[in-house]
């Protein structure tokens, strides 16, 4: 009998063992790579959804161009998801040295919520720290069985448009804007929130970010439609075939999505300098190419021209001149009981 | 243990063939087939890529990641595990009833909630972010904030088990010991250790595979950069997102295997140590 419970004992006791063991042995391995990770010179990159294979280009580019000109070993680590959402993680005290985000409101919102960098932080770089553009363009199934060409046929009922939720994803924002832009167009003030209405009526899904509608839309196959940043759309062509058209509308908007040191957070970590590189590096030739090979329209007038037949021209109007600025229009409508919360109803 | 098998039968002939095939085909539909899908995509490459997938660094990162948090937090949960139970089982006083729901409360609030509530408390905008940025400590979108994440939805696994078991057991034993002067230290270890062994290791296993398969709370406190703070839920959705489907799928492929071995523990216990286990998990 003793001897029974004695066998037993020792039975969980290795058992225990071996769990312990493990517990012990895990520390060790990851206090290891923390100890070596503190040493190195490392930034973090907070970035929106569709820009993942666009970073991944560059700061490979970048960490062996910094190494030639400083001899510094360095590393950025990024984060992805919707605009909004990153924004809210930076202000919840994520620890980012730049933020590269969809559009100028989301930073807008860091700068006045958390006070991470000063409000005038658009105009630090060139070109409204924007170092690429984006438009919002249709993809749609192939052949095109809908017979989609412009914003007007996306109302048609029975017509399933995929795009993200406005209030966490920033293409969302600007394909919303660009549909307001074509509504206005053709039907003034009023026109366009009827159309934007009748848009969101055809949504059968938001997803919180592009890159969770993309996949919706090929991957999933959901919808008829997906309301796509430009290199989004180009990316999915490229990775999943020719089972999709692109379809450039008759106007669309011009994405400014902009980029910024967060400065309460370089400071804190000692990475001024080195992220200051990096956001002049996006700037630079070597950069604007890798920046149009991902499918984004490069500043740069000669990469642009070089790359000029990638990127259909067709009419944009901007942030400012049909907006008034971000400023004016996230409140007017992306806020809490603004124009998109009157006119979405879920379901 | 149980009653004879014949009589819990119902005799309605037909029905039983037809239920039994029903269960089956829902099972293979819905459990065995996502699973076999899911091993499918991770080899559909070939063997060397799916290794090549799973040694990638970001991968072993998530992977060690995944096994620190778990590694903290299940012992944390045993500990406390053991603590409550011992004292709901074994004492009365008054509010037992009302500790008893708290205990629950994780298993009925959404993993979202038990993610967000370290925001508002640790992150830079909530009750103690000033405080915590000034003394440079990382909570939120750190290792201690995903470990913060798990404990709490995992937190009633350990205790729920051992909680029925110990007040069947009740505190004849102990008292015996106390009786013959054994101390409180000696008791504990020589008399309630041994009763609930194969209780407590059964809760630690079920914990622990909550602690690594969580998604929910820890997708809310990650902060998601990769490498450093993704676990390997957390990893796949990555994935999945940079339309790296067999690396996906690799690492989903892991955590189901951590969901057949758990299963297979879990069996065998049920089978070999039935009578110390609570009598729910009897066959």
């Amino acid at each position: 009998m003793t001897f029974d419970t004695n066998l037993t004992r020792r039975r969980l006791i290795t058992a225990s063992a071996a769990l312990g063991a493990g517990a012990a042995a895990t520390p060790l391995l990851l206090g290891a790579g923390q100890a070596q990770a503190a040493d190195a010179l490392t930034l973090l990159n907070v970035s929106y959804d569709p820009t993942r294979e666009l970073y991944k280009a560059i700061n490979s580019a970048f960490a062996s161009w910094w190494k030639g000109r400083t001899n510094q070993t360095i590393t950025i680590n990024q984060s992805h998801g919707g605009s909004g959402k990153q924004a809210r993680s930076v202000i919840d005290g994520l620890q980012a040295d730049v933020v590269t985000l969809a559009l100028a409101a989301d930073i807008d919102e860091i700068a006045a919520r958390a006070k991470l960098l000063p409000a005038n932080w658009q105009s630090r770089l060139p070109n409204n720290s924007t170092p690429y553009t984006s438009t919002i363009i249709f993809l749609v199934r192939k052949g095109n069985p809908w017979k989609i060409r412009d914003w007007g046929d996306l109302v048609k009922p029975g017509v399933g448009v995929i795009t993200p939720n406005p209030k966490t994803s920033g293409g969302a924002r600007w394909a919303y804007l660009a549909g307001w832009a074509y509504g206005s167009r053709v039907g003034g003030a009023a026109g366009a929130k009827e159309y934007v209405t009748k848009l969101y009526k055809n949504v059968p899904v938001l997803d919180t970010g592009a890159r969770g509608a993309t996949t919706s839309f090929a991957q999933r196959g959901l919808g008829d439609v997906l309301l796509s940043w430009e290199n989004e759309a180009q990316l999915v062509i490229d990775e999943f075939g020719p089972k999709f058209d692109i379809v450039y509308p008759s106007s669309s908007i011009l994405a400014e999505p902009p980029v910024a040191l967060v400065d309460k957070n370089v400071d804190r970590h000692k990475t001024r300098t080195l992220a200051e590189g990096y956001l002049n590096f996006l700037y630079s030739p070597l950069a604007q190419e890798i920046i149009a090979k991902n499918h984004f329209r490069p500043r740069n007038p000669d990469i642009a021209a070089k790359y000029a037949s990638q990127f259909k021209q067709i009419p944009l109007v901007t942030i400012d001149q049909a907006f008034g600025g971000w400023k004016k229009a996230q409140v007017t409508h992306f806020a809490d009981g603004g124009v998109f919360d009157q006119i979405y109803k879920p379901g | 243990m149980s009653s004879s098998p014949g009589s819990s039968s119902i005799r309605m002939p037909g029905i039983a063939p037809l239920l039994v095939f029903a269960s089956i085909a829902a099972m293979v539909l819905l459990v065995v087939g996502p699973l076999a899908i899911v091993f499918t995509e991770a080899f559909s490459k070939g063997l060397s890529r799916f290794f090549l997938e799973i040694r990638e660094p970001d991968a072993v990162a998530a992977i060690r990641l995944t096994l620190l948090v778990a590694a903290i937090s299940v012992p944390l949960n045993a500990v406390f595990g053991i603590a409550a139970a011992w004292t709901v089982a074994k004492f009365e006083f008054r509010g037992k009833s009302l500790l008893l729901t708290i205990i629950d409360l994780p298993f009925s609030i959404s993993p979202v909630v038990s993610g967000l509530v370290w925001v508002l408390l640790f992150g830079a905008q909530g009750w103690f972010g000033e405080w915590l940025i000034d003394h440079d400590v990382k909570i939120i979108f750190a290792t201690t904030g995903l470990v913060l994440a798990t404990v709490l939805v995992t937190l009633p696994f350990v205790a729920r088990e051992l909680i029925p078991l110990m007040q069947d057991q009740g505190s004849d034993e102990e008292s015996a010991a106390i009786t013959l002067g054994a101390d409180g230290f000696t008791t504990f270890w020589k008399i309630t250790i041994p009763n609930i062994k194969w209780a407590l290791l059964y809760g630690v296993l079920l914990c622990n595979a909550r602690a690594m398969g969580e998604f929910g709370a820890v997708s809310v406190v990650s902060g998601h950069i990769r490498g450093m703070t993704t676990t390997l839920p957390l990893h796949v959705e990555v994935l999945y997102n940079d339309y790296d489907f067999v690396g996906a799928f690799a690492a989903a492929s892991l955590l189901a295997s951590l969901g057949l071995v758990t299963l297979v523990v879990k069996t065998a216990l049920e089978w070999r140590h039935a009578g110390e286990l609570s009598a729910t998990r009897r066959h």
